[in-house]
């Protein structure tokens, strides 16, 4: 078992709260390149970047951002948290995706997810009310173009499409992987279940009990549609960490970026968030011993992304979580899950693995 | 004896409070009626003071406190509500609205409910018509006609006190004990244990 390890990043541009300063956004999109190749270079395995249409984010592009980033590293997965399943155009979902499996050479996948700020959907000429439904009809179609090669498509939400080919077409005819992410629909769990692709949950904004609803939920339909057993559905977890040698140290410097952060920021005190949610701020120990907690609640999975670089922290003191992350804490986690994870437990699936499996498809056709 | 879930919200901010006053007579009142009809209450009271700060937290971080769940599975498991606020400003207070703002969509559809409120004037009592009564004609939920107002007089016995008092609350309870045993218990559908079929999602509905 290899289970996959990452970062996923927000793309916030936050004023860190002990120095009032603000990055530049230019200073911003530059630390999360820097992000992203120091997760390569400290031995994780994936970058995930957010997708956002309005400040304080900046990542509103990020295939041009992974297809920089895909330059400058050999070995790193690039993928997202989240593509904009909703108000993004399908056909330039399929098109943007495929040209950057091109240029990393497969090394891609996508997290698909439905955006919660509420002006986004009529500024792209949507209805956030229409979630769901755009959604599916949006990732029905993103599927066919990338499936085949000529397609003619009508539906609710996009003009119709008569013999449209997207280009270029996927890799070696193996489209990305999908995970869908949903933190509370049970539509996007039956989803991801329907296509037997990923689901990704993303624990850091909830309580074990709510995400072992959503996991089960996910597995137990992955096994009603026929795709296998659903203790092999491919999962994904999200994680929040804050790490120093003493754990004192830790509480003590993250403490005023917790207090005054988007989101959680002058709600529950860090003490109970921890408790609650998938943070942890402590030692690296700490964080081992609680990242194997998550598989108690939802069951073996395949890959665990983590967030670094939020609520202001200095680039520098975000390096410093990747190094520890790197040398301490990940080749433990490595270790000990592949040690408790059954053998009939799956990978998650990447461009190689699916092409073999196509390739094995056609043989046995 | 069939068995109905009832779920009693206090909003009241004192301790003793009024409202927990008027909110158990309501109950015990229910309990009666429900029994004459042949339906066994099993009340649960959501004490809404207990639960400010996880409420607080529940709205701005969107994380459900393991102490708040069984607030929020009672009121949205139960097969009638009895939701009693104190007026402040002439409407229900914070703490009341509160509990409602921080539960899922949809928790309330359908529900039996009886409105009930203190204050501190007679003056008062039209909030439950011009407040509470919409806010939980919003939430769907099914809102009994007599709704049980508590002035500081009605606390007090004569003719115009506590017996006026006790035949509002002895009407009210009527109302819901009828809607409650006329309807089968238990929840309504739960998105996790059914979800929608995909291809259902996939028809557009």
């Amino acid at each position: 078992m290899e289970m996959q390890f990452g970062v996923f990043s927000v793309g916030d541009v936050t004023p860190d709260p002990t120095t009032g300063r603000t990055p530049t956004e230019a200073e911003r999109i530059k630390a999360m390149v820097a992000i992203a190749l120091k997760t390569e270079e400290v031995g994780l395995d994936v970058f995930a970047t957010g997708e956002h249409h309005n400040p304080p984010f900046v990542p509103s592009s990020p295939t041009t951002m992974l297809g920089y980033v895909a330059a400058r590293t050999t070995r790193l997965l690039l993928s997202t948290a989240t593509t904009l399943i909703t108000t993004n155009d399908p056909v330039k979902i399929a098109e943007d995706y495929a040209m950057l499996q091109h240029l990393a050479d497969g090394r891609v996948d996508l997290m698909l997810g439905r955006g919660n700020t509420g002006p986004v959907y009529p500024w792209f000429g949507k209805d956030i009310r229409d979630g769901i439904p755009l959604a599916v009809e949006n990732y029905a179609l993103l599927r066919r173009l990338w499936r085949e090669d000529v397609v003619d498509w009508e539906g609710r939400f996009r003009t119709p499409l008569r013999g449209f080919t997207a280009t270029p077409r996927p890799l070696d005819g193996v489209p990305p992987f999908v995970w869908h992410a949903s933190i509370r629909s049970p539509e996007i769990a039956e989803q991801a279940a329907y296509y037997g692709d990923g689901f990704f949950h993303n624990n850091i904004f909830w309580d074990a009990g709510h995400v072992r609803r959503m996991v089960e939920l996910y597995r137990r339909r992955y096994e009603h549609y026929g795709h296998g057993p659903a203790d092999r559905a491919i999962v994904g977890l999200g994680g929040q960490v804050f790490m120093r040698k003493n754990s004192q140290d830790a509480v003590r410097e993250f403490r005023p970026y917790f207090d005054n952060a988007p989101v959680y920021g002058h709600g529950p005190s860090l003490e109970d968030y921890a408790e609650l949610t998938a943070l942890t701020v402590g030692s690296p120990q700490q964080v081992i011993d609680k990242t194997l907690t998550f598989a108690e609640y939802a069951g073996h999975y395949q890959r665990q992304l983590f967030l670094v670089d939020h609520a202001g922290l200095p680039l520098k003191t975000v390096l410093e979580q990747l190094d520890v992350l790197g040398e301490e804490v990940v080749p433990v986690l490595r270790k000990e899950f592949a040690a408790r994870t059954p053998a009939h437990v799956p990978d998650a699936p990447t461009h190689a693995t699916l092409k073999a499996a196509r390739a094995a498809e056609e043989v046995s056709a | 004896m069939t068995t109905r879930r009832i779920a009693v919200v206090s909003a009241g901010v004192g301790v003793p409070s009024s409202t927990r006053l008027l909110a158990d007579r309501l109950a015990a009142a229910t309990t009666s009626a429900l029994a004459e009809r042949g339906v066994t209450a099993a009340v649960g009271v959501v004490e809404v003071r207990e639960h400010a700060h996880e409420l607080v937290d529940a709205v701005l971080a969107g994380v459900v406190a393991p102490g708040l769940r069984p607030a929020f599975d009672a009121v949205v498991g139960a097969d009638g509500l009895i939701a009693v606020t104190p007026t402040f400003s002439a409407s229900y207070n914070g703490l009341f609205k509160l509990l409602f703002d921080a539960l899922d969509d949809g928790a309330l559809d359908g529900k039996p409910t009886l409105i009930a409120a203190t204050g501190g004037t007679a003056r008062h009592s039209l909030a439950l018509e011009h407040a509470v009564r919409p806010l939980m004609a919003y939430l769907r939920a099914v809102v009994v006609p007599t709704a049980v107002f508590a002035a500081p007089e009605d606390w007090a016995g004569g003719t115009g006190g506590a017996p006026a008092l006790d035949r509002r609350i002895a009407r009210a309870a009527g109302e819901l004990a009828d809607l409650v045993a006329a309807r089968p218990a238990g929840k309504g559908p739960d998105p996790f244990a059914e979800p929608v079929p995909f291809e259902q999602l996939l028809r557009g509905r």
